[in-house]
């Protein structure tokens, strides 16, 4: 019980951090951020169940009004703006990233880039796009377009989300809780 | 760390958190329901006022709360500029800015420690699936103050990264980083089991 707690906890801390430090340059001159790379490590490393839980304590507390999303945003505000479909898709693509990764056979480093790409591109997008298409009142087309934008970020987030899920299996075999 | 709660103290902080929120969500519905320009422009008024009402410096920090907002509010101007709809834009982004001022409104006069209190009020009738407001209350506490711990801990790693290396850190920092966490949640549970588990 400790431990899936803990877990929690400090995946929900890291998301944060993720988020917090300034557009990390993770790939040579891209200005990413790495909150939803925080999200499919929640995912691929923790599993399904309590990586999802520990995506919504992060959205819990970002509610409660700390400014932990990316570029310091935070508080109810943010649920109401145009992004609201990602955030309400987070604790879903951490989920289906999990399950995935629970699920398949393939190789760790593989298997977490294809539960990222299922789950963080897949899944979120889906929410994402929806949320976009009500808030700013256009059709899902064209909301698509607008998501668009993001969508080579996001990928190279995958790669990076399945190389660190590989190098962390490597380094720990123990550690990944998606695996055990 | 800072919270988005304005240290001014207004009236609005005196309220309860859970009559704010319930307040909020139904003027968002109401929101949503309107779709005339006139009604939308009052209803930004409204919360313009709202925010006048505790002074200059909250007002000054809401408006400053919104900028974010501003590559959708372009996006959609032009698009409905294009397609001739101006009125229909004008809508959309009136309502964006009236929706998030409102609850951006709301988090500048609530305590973090309200709101949190809220929270486990509303988590107690889920205490039979094992989320218990002890519980709830320790994740949270664990996550506010493991999130600077992290954020050193990170800096450290890349200035290892740079005495060791010509090149920047990228993402090769994230591994240390990861493994860090993970290790810190097995010895915060086997100290948390020390001391009579969570309960």
């Amino acid at each position: 019980m400790e431990r899936n707690l803990t877990h929690i906890a400090l995946f929900a801390a890291l998301i944060a951090v993720l988020g917090l430090i300034p557009r990390i340059d993770l790939a040579a001159g891209v200005p990413i951020t790495a909150q939803s790379l925080g999200v499919m490590l929640c995912g691929t490393v923790l599993g399904a169940r309590r990586g999802a839980l520990a995506v919504l304590v992060f959205l819990a507390l970002v509610a409660a009004g700390l400014p932990l999303l990316s570029g310091g945003r935070g508080g109810i505000g943010v649920f109401a703006g145009p992004s609201v479909g990602f955030l309400l898709g987070f604790p879903v693509a951490a989920f289906v990233a999990g399950w995935v990764m629970e699920r398949t056979t393939l190789a760790t480093g593989v298997a977490a880039w294809a539960a990222s790409v299922i789950g963080g591109i897949g899944v979120l997008y889906v929410f994402g796009i929806a949320g976009m298409a009500v808030v700013l009142d256009t059709t899902l087309a064209e909301a698509a377009l607008l998501a668009l934008a993001f969508l080579p970020g996001d990928l190279l987030k995958t790669v990076i989300a399945g190389l660190v899920t590989q190098g962390l299996a490597r380094m720990r075999p123990a550690s990944l809780m998606s695996r055990a | 760390m800072l919270t988005l709660t304005s240290p001014v103290e207004i009236w609005a902080h005196r309220l309860p958190a859970g009559g704010k929120l319930l307040a909020l969500a139904l003027a968002t519905t109401g929101l949503f329901a309107l779709s005339a320009p006139l009604p939308m422009a009052l209803a930004l008024a409204a919360a313009a006022a709202l925010f006048a009402s505790g002074g200059p410096g909250l007002a000054r920090t809401g408006a400053r709360l919104l900028w974010p907002l501003w590559p959708f509010v372009v996006v959609v101007g032009l698009w409905h500029l294009w397609s001739g709809t101006a009125l229909d834009g004008l809508v959309v982004v009136l309502r964006l800015l009236t929706a998030v001022a409102l609850a951006n409104f709301v988090t500048m006069t609530t305590r973090l420690s309200d709101m949190i209190a809220l929270f486990q009020r509303l988590a107690r009738p889920f205490g039979v699936l094992g989320l218990s407001p002890r519980r709830l209350a320790l994740t949270f506490a664990l996550v506010i103050r493991f999130i600077p711990v992290m954020l050193d801990r990170l800096a450290q790693i890349a200035e290892c990264w740079r005495a060791r290396s010509p090149r920047r850190p990228r993402w090769r920092v994230l591994v240390p980083a990861t493994l860090a966490a993970l290790d810190d949640a097995d010895r915060v549970a086997e100290a948390l089991r020390a001391r009579g588990g969570v309960g």
